[in-house]
């Protein structure tokens, strides 16, 4: 499992698996957008009705819920809420942990149902779990491996200065 | 902790500012909000009382340009200073690549400096953190006023170890860059070592 410490490392073949299961998952569910996002607040992937949305506002507000529900739950005892469902007039929220690292948010209207999405995020976790061990060994395998220096090995002081040009 | 992102050429970063209630943590975010230009900054999400205090965080997405061909975002966080939002810094320090330290130089807060960067130190190594081996930079702010402690004691007293320091004046800007890109440095160089 991903530890909370450690940096997490995105690569192009599993972003790809990443996409491929949400897309399913949209389709399956019925719903209007599907993102998943680091505990640490970061946007991993999205898909669906994203044009109008401002994804990296809802990437860290959804870490900041999960977060202090978190919170919340450690007070009573819990370990953690692994799903959390907020029901507005029209759109819907379902938010559930995969993995103990990655949050999984599905928004949806009348066209699906909160029972259809808890089955369908159900099936899609266990595939996205998978692929976020995949991950985990594929960088740490990475890091052994000499083969592929890292790209930022080379920043220099100039480079950084430049980003505040 | 940093995202990268080979697939989109993204590296994301978490820097959180931290320090007691009022020294200035949110002025800080919002100047660089006003400054930064529309393409380079998300929407800032401040969630706060009717007073305007924080409450949970301040929250400031900037996309600052590329390295090495890879997409830099640096995600700055505030806290609330106040004593009894405890619970809530802890949640922010979750995943920091860096901290940015605001003192309050009014001779009247110095107590309050010491308090919170102990608080900072304890919040740290509960997520198992080490202060001492993370990205740090230290801003003394409202240099303006005319009822400031000097740097130097300032210095003596927060910044033992002598990580970089800056003097701010968050509320007209000055210093207000300095600290950031001081910080960015520390991390991206982090980075750089494979951290
Ligand atoms: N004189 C002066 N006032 C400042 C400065 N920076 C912030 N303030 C004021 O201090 C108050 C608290 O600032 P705020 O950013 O909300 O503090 P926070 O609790 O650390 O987020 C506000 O009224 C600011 O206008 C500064 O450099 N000089
Ligand atoms: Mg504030």
């Amino acid at each position: 499992m991903l530890g909370p410490q450690s940096s997490l490392v995105m690569y192009d073949e599993e972003y790809q698996r990443i996409l491929l299961l949400l897309e399913r998952l949209l389709r399956e569910s019925n719903s209007k957008v599907i993102f998943l996002v680091d505990k640490n607040g970061q946007l991993i992937a999205a898909t669906g009705e994203t044009a109008n949305l401002d994804t990296t506002s809802l990437a860290s507000l959804t870490a900041g819920n999960i977060a202090a529900t978190g919170g919340l739950a450690k007070l009573i005892g819990e370990k953690e809420f692994s799903i959390l469902f907020h029901e507005g007039e029209k759109d819907n929220i379902h938010i559930s942990i995969i993995g103990g690292r990655v949050i999984l948010v599905v928004i949806f209207d009348q066209r699906s149902s909160l029972g259809l999405v808890r089955l369908r995020v159900k099936k899609a976790s266990n595939e996205l779990a998978i692929v976020f061990e995949d991950l985990v060994s594929r960088t740490e395998r990475e890091a052994i491996s000499s083969s592929t220096p890292s790209p930022f090995a080379e920043i220099t002081d100039d480079d950084i200065d430049n980003l505040f040009n | 902790m940093s995202f990268i992102n080979y697939a989109s050429r993204e590296i994301n970063c978490k820097i959180v500012y931290y320090g007691p209630g009022l020294c200035g943590k949110t002025t800080n975010l919002q100047y660089i909000y006003q400054k930064t230009a529309e393409e380079s900054k998300g929407k800032m999400i401040s969630l706060a009382t009717e007073t305007e205090r924080t409450l949970f965080f301040d929250f400031l997405p900037l996309a600052l340009g590329e390295i090495r061909g890879f997409k830099t975002r640096f995600h700055l966080y505030t806290v609330p200073g106040q004593v009894f939002y405890d619970a809530s810094r802890k949640l922010i320090l979750k995943g920091v690549d860096g901290v940015v330290f605001v003192a309050d130089s009014q001779e009247e807060r110095f107590d309050a400096n010491i308090e919170s960067l102990e608080n900072l130190k304890d919040n740290l190594e509960e997520q198992g953190f080490d202060l001492e081996k993370l990205p740090f930079v230290i801003q003394y702010n409202k240099r303006d006023l005319p009822n400031v402690s000097s740097v130097e004691e300032l210095s003596n007293l927060l910044n033992p170890r002598k990580v970089p320091e800056l003097e701010g004046c968050a509320m007209s800007g000055e210093g207000v860059f300095e600290t950031l890109k001081a910080v960015a440095k520390l991390v991206l160089n982090d980075l750089k070592k494979g951290g």
